[in-house]
């Protein structure tokens, strides 16, 4: 089994929470990972991506061949398009549909739903609204991941424990919000 | 042992301590800057009293890690590709004294200049110097070379260069650790001579080292690190691949066996009895390298003067630049190339862009303002976050060429007639680079003004220190700026006429002006602020 994840948002929004959750919850299981991110200049306010694989087998190359991916995890909608050329036939999109407008040439929202709408396994949805609406607020990135476990083979049971082995040390609370987000996302998956 | 997710650099830095290093120096450039943060967060280190802290600027870096070398100690010295041209000078010259304790050079480089002016390879640096090089290919492999490196290191004597890129300094894997090993006592070379590189010791010194060089090679031949699987029944092509590269030739044949022969080169110089070997019985090679086409340069030169065709990024096989990837190792293999679709034509570039909240912003836009009835201004720029001044909505800066380039490009313009000639640096690259500059325009008394953005932090690779904070306008005054021409604001939209203003004094001013824009980076104050809740 592998599973190789494009990782999509903008710098600040939490990929790599995501990331690290996912990760966690395959060494669990006696998986392997590689996983490549972005750091330097990039991070300012620009995309950024993280190629994240697991697997059962031994993980040769850090990045993810183009074509190959079976899910793009987005925190941005415009974002979940910029890796297209990575998205395998059958891959999924998953993304919050809240757009982070930073640049002044940022496209109609509404195209750009459409573009998502084109693919045939996706999933389009407010993550910043729903995280807002279960006082979760900087947990947007969890419903996010929420949304995307059963499609990656994971059960609800094995990232819950992840989170609590992650965010225990930051508090009870903190977990809380986290597994409600999570809860609440996977609902929507 | 229990396996460690690290990332390449943290893996490094992580198999140097436990290989007995006794100090890391550097400077910090993308993609090599998270070995020393690494270390700076380690427990174990801080308890063993790891020197961790930053440099001035990467030649600083790399004589005190000489100079721990020369004390019997284990070195690291850490540093971005282009760092390495800062600190050519030692480099080149270490490899005539050689090493005492081990010492490792860890030279990050950038292909496809994610962060960066230029993505040269610095395996062309380790061959000039003629010392060996190590190149991992993975994770493991970083922590492994830690140890292995010192210990080739001090085996002949002689600084050894680990190579990274950015792919593997910044991508996360499972490491297994060893055992210990302690730190070096302290001995001073036996030989007197060592490091005296007098022209009369040099001409020895140089001997030496080119007849050194089989023995390196040798050592390269047999290296736990390099493969030689010769065995496949296709020999209408041979493929060497080093480095990372290996792992995208194995991606591409995902669980099916290579079918040609294959040399994996993870250490130099190259074992060339074997690349002869492969030459002899295959058709043609295909060489795989991230970076520039540094194995194919030289197996093109002299070394074969057989007829058989030999691919790679000199006859385009793969493209000339650019970071190397399993699509284009597929390609040139002639296997299918996968692609998904294209990029919907509506999603916009989103380059970086400085912070909201940025006090660089505030200092840009009263610069514009205050050049808008100067026709002729020029403005030079530097290394760092406010780089992106180039871009609108500010367009602020005309140049950014390397460390410190801003003070003497406009000094130089400056000399041409150029007015006003305007230098914008940040804190950490006039400490770095920008210091020797100054001296030039005061000893010349230029008409120039230097501005120097005090965000009191090195902000584009995360916020490190640096060894001239809070004490700009000292060093100023001490190097001869005139106190009455060293003029600070804080940048913030409340001070606009203000800021305005003392930018149009200093550029009526004929001579050398100092202005230093002062207000913490909002990153390291959003760090700050939330740590003290």
């Amino acid at each position: 089994m592998k599973k190789d994840i494009i990782l999509a948002g903008v710098g600040g929004q939490g990929i790599l929470t995501i990331a690290t959750i996912l990760g966690h919850a395959a060494i669990s299981r006696g998986w392997q990972l590689k996983q490549a991110e972005v750091h330097g200049m990039s991070q300012r306010g620009g995309d950024v991506q993280s190629h994240l694989r697991l697997s059962d087998k031994e993980i040769h190359s850090d990045l993810i061949t183009m074509g190959d991916a079976d899910m793009i995890l987005s925190v941005e909608p415009m974002e979940a398009l910029r890796y297209l050329p990575y998205l395998s036939k059958e891959g999924w999109i998953i993304t919050n549909s809240n757009p982070f407008v930073n640049i002044p040439n940022y496209p109609d929202v509404e195209d750009v739903y459409a573009e998502i709408r084109k693919i045939k396994n996706h999933k389009l949805f407010d993550a910043d609204a729903i995280a807002k609406e279960i006082k979760a607020n900087r947990s947007m990135n969890v419903v996010v991941l929420g949304a995307a476990i059963k499609h990656l083979g994971f059960s609800k049971e094995e990232i819950e424990d992840t989170i609590k082995a992650i965010f225990t040390p930051r508090g009870e609370a903190i977990v809380e919000q986290n597994i409600t987000a999570l809860n609440t996302g996977y609902e929507l998956g | 042992m229990e396996k460690l997710m690290l990332l390449g650099d943290e893996a490094f830095a992580q198999g140097a301590l436990d290989a007995g290093v006794s100090g890391f120096y550097g400077y910090p450039g993308t993609p090599s800057t998270e070995i020393i943060e690494f270390i700076q967060r380690s427990k174990q280190a801080n308890a063993d009293k790891i020197h961790h802290t930053w440099s001035s600027n990467e030649k600083t870096a790399y004589e005190a890690a000489l100079g721990m070398s020369y004390a019997g100690k284990r070195a690291v010295v850490t540093m971005k590709h282009v760092g390495l041209n800062v600190a050519a000078d030692p480099f080149m010259n270490s490899a005539m004294t050689g090493a005492n304790g081990g010492l490792l050079v860890v030279v990050a480089d950038d292909p496809s200049m994610h962060s960066s002016q230029n993505e040269q390879d610095s395996r062309f640096f380790g061959k000039f110097a003629m010392i060996p090089i190590l190149e991992p290919s993975n994770q493991q492999e970083c922590y492994d070379m830690a140890f292995f490196g010192f210990e080739l290191s001090e085996k002949f004597g002689i600084p050894v260069m680990l190579r990274l890129t950015t792919r593997l300094s910044h991508s996360r894997s499972g490491v297994i650790p060893r055992e210990r090993l302690p730190q070096n006592e302290i001995s001073i070379p036996e030989n007197p001579v060592q490091y005296v590189l007098l022209p009369g010791i040099a001409r020895q010194k140089y001997k030496g080292l080119i007849a050194a060089q089989e023995g390196y090679e040798k050592e390269a031949e047999n290296s736990p690190f390099n493969r030689y699987d010769l065995e496949a029944k296709d020999t209408s092509k041979g493929i060497i691949a080093s480095g990372l590269a290996y792992n995208y030739l194995r991606e591409v044949y995902g669980e099916e066996p290579i079918p040609y022969p294959v040399i994996k080169i993870s250490q130099y110089p190259l074992p060339m009895a074997q690349i002869h070997k492969l030459y002899d019985m295959c058709d043609s090679l295909l060489i795989l390298e991230e970076g520039m086409p540094v194995i194919e340069e030289m197996l093109k030169g002299a070394s074969f003067k057989g007829s058989k065709p030999i691919h790679g990024r000199l006859d385009g096989t793969i493209a000339r630049d650019g970071e190397l990837n399993p699509n284009k190792v597929a390609k040139a293999l002639g296997l299918e190339d996968k692609y998904g679709m294209d990029v919907p034509d509506i999603v916009a570039p989103r380059p970086p862009a400085l912070c909201v909240g940025c006090p660089h912003i505030d200092s840009f836009k009263t610069l514009n303002e205050a050049l808008k009835d100067y026709e002729n201004a020029r403005v030079f720029g530097d290394i760092g976050c406010y780089t992106l001044g180039f871009l609108p909505p500010y367009q602020s800066i005309n140049s950014c060429v390397d460390m410190g380039a801003s003070i003497t490009m406009a000094k130089g313009a400056s000399d041409s007639g150029i007015h006003p000639s305007i230098a914008v640096i940040g804190d950490s690259t006039f400490t770095h680079s920008g210091m020797t500059g100054l001296m030039d325009c005061i000893y010349e008394k230029t008409n120039i003004v230097i501005i120097i953005l005090d965000n009191s932090t090195t902000g584009m690779t995360g916020g490190q220190e640096y060894t001239a904070k809070g004490r700009l306008e000292e060093i100023c005054i001490g190097l001869g700026v005139e106190k009455e021409h060293i003029r600070t604001f804080f940048p913030h939209i409340r001070n606009h006429e203000e800021m305005i203003q003392i930018y149009k004094e200093e550029i009526e001013y004929e001579g050398v002006s100092v202005i230093i824009p002062r207000r913490e980076c909002i990153q390291t104050l959003k760090r700050r602020t939330k740590k003290g809740k």
